[in-house]
């Protein structure tokens, strides 16, 4: 196998000898655990533990849920309050899981941001990338089915107008929304099969985490300075690198740890901050609520969905084009995924032949306003469908859009990128001093 | 049915592809300061008890609380009463069996009876089902010491019915004016050009429940509009979040855990890495 040399588990004992020429286990652990790790990972590459934290969270505390849930329009609602009045710690329980899919999508953010800013997706990580992006695709059709499940007011309207999507699209749309739904509007049927696919999802994006960590603990882990860890020989690669045990694990249950200082605060103190007061209302169909709003996490691509209405003129001229099957409504749907999809062909759009964006001057600025993009289409995905509202989202999907088809192109070839470190252990000397024992001498960068 | 559900479904999505959602207007939400509020806010056991007094005389003749069990009046993160009298309130209401189908006198684990007027909502959530507070600047942030605002809302509600404004002097037929509530009608005399309306609030049709000494106090507490406005909204928080002070308590020990587990670990990270931060250039 590939990878960066090391030290390999030597069974030593008659027992540990039988055991590994039968199931090597013992000898993938030890791999998995001692992987020789860049040692100049900063404090952006602890959100992979955290996100493993999340999944098992909210694996486990699913499970229990489970057992007191009922998915049945008319007991569904009363059912949570069952888990909320009556369950032992069962409003712990729920408000764990329901604020845990929302640290989950905070930590995921932060760690495709971090691959989006020191080139994680680049070669030779392209695998390692596109799984990553069907985990977070995997993990969003996870939350929406999730949030459908306690049969509020939001959950029913969310999922009328999510799987309403599907209708726009031209021809098939609506035999494809009726399939999904199990019926001609959000029912039972559409309950019961949401429950069913929540259940599952979780272990398929299990599965997948477990490609993803292999895929990237083949090519090695990616690091600031984007420069490749030394494979020449066993020496030569263990001054690039440190075994993930347990500086890495050490590092990382420090800053999980801190992370849960702030979750377990909102947890105990302000639960609902993130949801939405009207899913303590039973689903009526009957009843529109003034505002749907998604959960926060699909704000930015909401946004998106509603940001091209009929009369912005690239919809009006992919009409044209399409003799009129590309309406507003399904170009909106397909701006949404196509949102998504730029993303996941980021590694074939940045043409630079630098990883780091520590080391590319013009790319950083461009980057930064990613970032502010992303965060202004969170808020006015919030905001009703009016002026100014309007024309924010569309300016600010028009640079997401813009910054993976035109910006990361471009800047490969118009760029003067930085020196780079010749090694990652001449950029780590750079920045500790070898005598002060610890201390930052250098401010990174 | 499947018609009405197929057109407000289609509904649904055209407003979420951009076309223009009516704003709602702005209403008065008075900000009290509750004593369940805040990371260390705990209920007050009496005050709990003078809500159940004015819930139980004043709203459950239309409202209900088809979730809360009536058992859990005796909660300890509650109105802590004793058993003898949640069994006597318990055996005022009618119940039908669900097992043998008859009538009989209610027990404690029944819950409270469900709304007993058609288009009167069920209380059990509602503290939780609407916001009062959405600062600063919408982020919410305001929630970590006053919560949700759910209850300010509801506050106001039972307290902010005003004389008819100027642009209606005579009201409108059947409704009742309220500075504090966000969802009702307003006539087109209180609208501008826009069709935004020019007064807080709008015109509900619940009729103004509360006067003056309309209840009274076993402990001596006088029945002021306000005063059984602030004592029955406690109680609607806490039939809405019953177990609010066990999860304000779990939340402090696992911040307190967490935040000793935080130091150790980052002493330990320290130290596993001063070596390698330290080590001599080869």
């Amino acid at each position: 196998m590939a990878g960066i040399p090391h030290d390999h588990y030597e069974p030593k004992t008659g027992g540990e000898k039988w055991l590994h020429k039968r199931l090597p286990i013992v000898g993938l652990l030890y791999d998995t655990l001692m992987l020789p790790t860049p040692k100049n990972l900063n404090w952006m590459w602890i959100w992979g533990i955290i996100l493993t934290f999340c999944l098992a969270l909210q694996i486990v505390t699913g499970i229990v849920l489970v057992m007191h849930y009922t998915p049945h329009v008319d007991l569904a609602f009363s059912s949570v309050e069952h888990i909320m009045r009556n369950v032992n710690g069962g409003h712990m329980l729920r408000y764990l899981h329901a604020n845990g899919a929302s640290l989950f999508f905070v930590a995921v953010y932060l760690h495709i941001f971090r691959g989006l800013y020191y080139g994680s997706y680049k070669a030779p990580r392209e695998v390692t990338w596109i799984i990553g992006m069907l985990i977070y695709l995997a993990m969003m059709a996870t939350a929406f089915m999730g949030y459908v499940l306690p049969w509020g007011q939001m959950s029913f309207w969310g999922a009328t107008v999510i799987t309403g999507l599907f209708g726009a699209i031209p021809g098939i749309g609506e035999p494809i929304q009726t399939w999904l739904l199990g019926g001609p509007a959000v029912d039972n049927a559409t309950l019961n099969r949401f429950f069913s696919l929540h259940y599952l999802l979780p272990f398929v994006i299990a599965a997948l985490v477990a490609v993803h960590i292999w895929a990237f603990h083949t090519t090695g882990n990616n690091n600031p300075t984007g420069v490749e860890v030394r494979r020449g020989s066993k020496e030569e690669a263990a001054r690039d690198t440190v075994p993930f045990w347990p500086y890495f694990v050490m590092k990382d249950l420090f800053a999980l740890a801190v992370i849960l200082v702030v979750f377990f605060a909102i947890v105990g103190f302000m639960p609902n901050y993130l949801g939405h007061p009207d899913n303590y209302l039973e689903a009526n169909p009957l009843s529109t609520p003034a505002h749907i709003v998604p959960e926060w996490y699909f704000l930015p691509f909401y946004a998106i969905l509603r940001a091209f209405t009929a009369d912005v003129w690239v919809v009006i001229a992919a009409e044209w084009i399409t003799f009129g099957i590309v309406d507003a409504k399904f170009f909106g749907v397909l701006a949404m995924f196509g949102a998504i999809a730029v993303m996941a062909l980021a590694p074939w759009l940045d043409t630079s032949s630098v990883r780091s964006g520590r080391y590319r001057p013009m790319f950083k600025w461009w980057f930064a306003l990613l970032c502010v993009d992303f965060m202004v289409l969170m808020w006015v995905g919030a905001m009703p469908a009016e002026e100014p509202y309007a024309t924010i989202s569309l300016i600010a999907s028009a640079y997401w859009f813009a910054y993976f088809l035109i910006i990361l192109p471009l800047l490969g070839v118009i760029e003067k990128p930085l020196p780079q470190p010749a090694t990652i252990e001449e950029d780590f000397n750079a920045h500790y001093s070898p005598t002060t024992g610890g201390t930052k001498t250098v401010a990174a960068e | 049915m499947i018609r009405n559900i197929a057109l407000t479904a289609t509904t649904a999505l055209a407003l979420s592809a951009g076309v223009a959602l009516a704003a709602g207007g702005h209403s008065e939400i008075t900000d009290i300061a509750f004593a369940h509020e805040g990371p260390f806010g705990k209920f007050d056991q009496n005050q709990l008890q003078r809500g159940l007094q004015v819930y139980s005389e004043v709203c459950a003749a239309c409202h209900g609380l088809k979730f809360v069990p009536i058992r859990s009046l005796s909660d300890a993160g509650g109105p802590h009463m004793p058993e003898d009298q949640i069994r006597a309130y318990a055996a005022q209401f009618t119940v039908t069996d669900r097992e043998t189908g008859e009538d009989r006198a209610g027990v404690p684990t029944d819950h409270f009876p469900v709304s007993g007027m058609e288009g009167a909502p069920d209380l059990s959530l509602i503290t939780k089902a609407r916001a009062g507070f959405h600062g600063p600047y919408g982020t919410g942030i305001s929630q970590f010491f006053k919560g949700i605002g759910g209850a300010e809302y509801t506050y106001s509600i039972l307290t902010h019915y005003e004389e008819e404004p100027a642009c209606a002097p005579d009201g409108v037929d059947g409704f009742y004016y309220n500075s504090a509530f966000p969802n009702g009608g307003v006539p087109d005399s209180c609208k501008d050009s826009h069709g935004v309306s020019t007064v807080p609030g709008s015109w509900i049709a619940m009729p103004n429940p509360l006067g003056d000494d309309m209840v009274t106090y076993a402990d001596g507490t006088p029945a002021t509009v306000a005063n059984m406005a602030e004592d029955v909204t406690s109680f609607l928080v806490w039939a809405a979040e019953p177990k609010m002070m066990a999860r304000k308590e779990t939340g402090f020990k696992a911040v307190i855990f967490l935040i000793v587990l935080s130091t150790l670990l980052y002493l330990t990270n320290k130290k596993i890495w001063a070596n390698v931060k330290g080590k001599k250039l080869v």
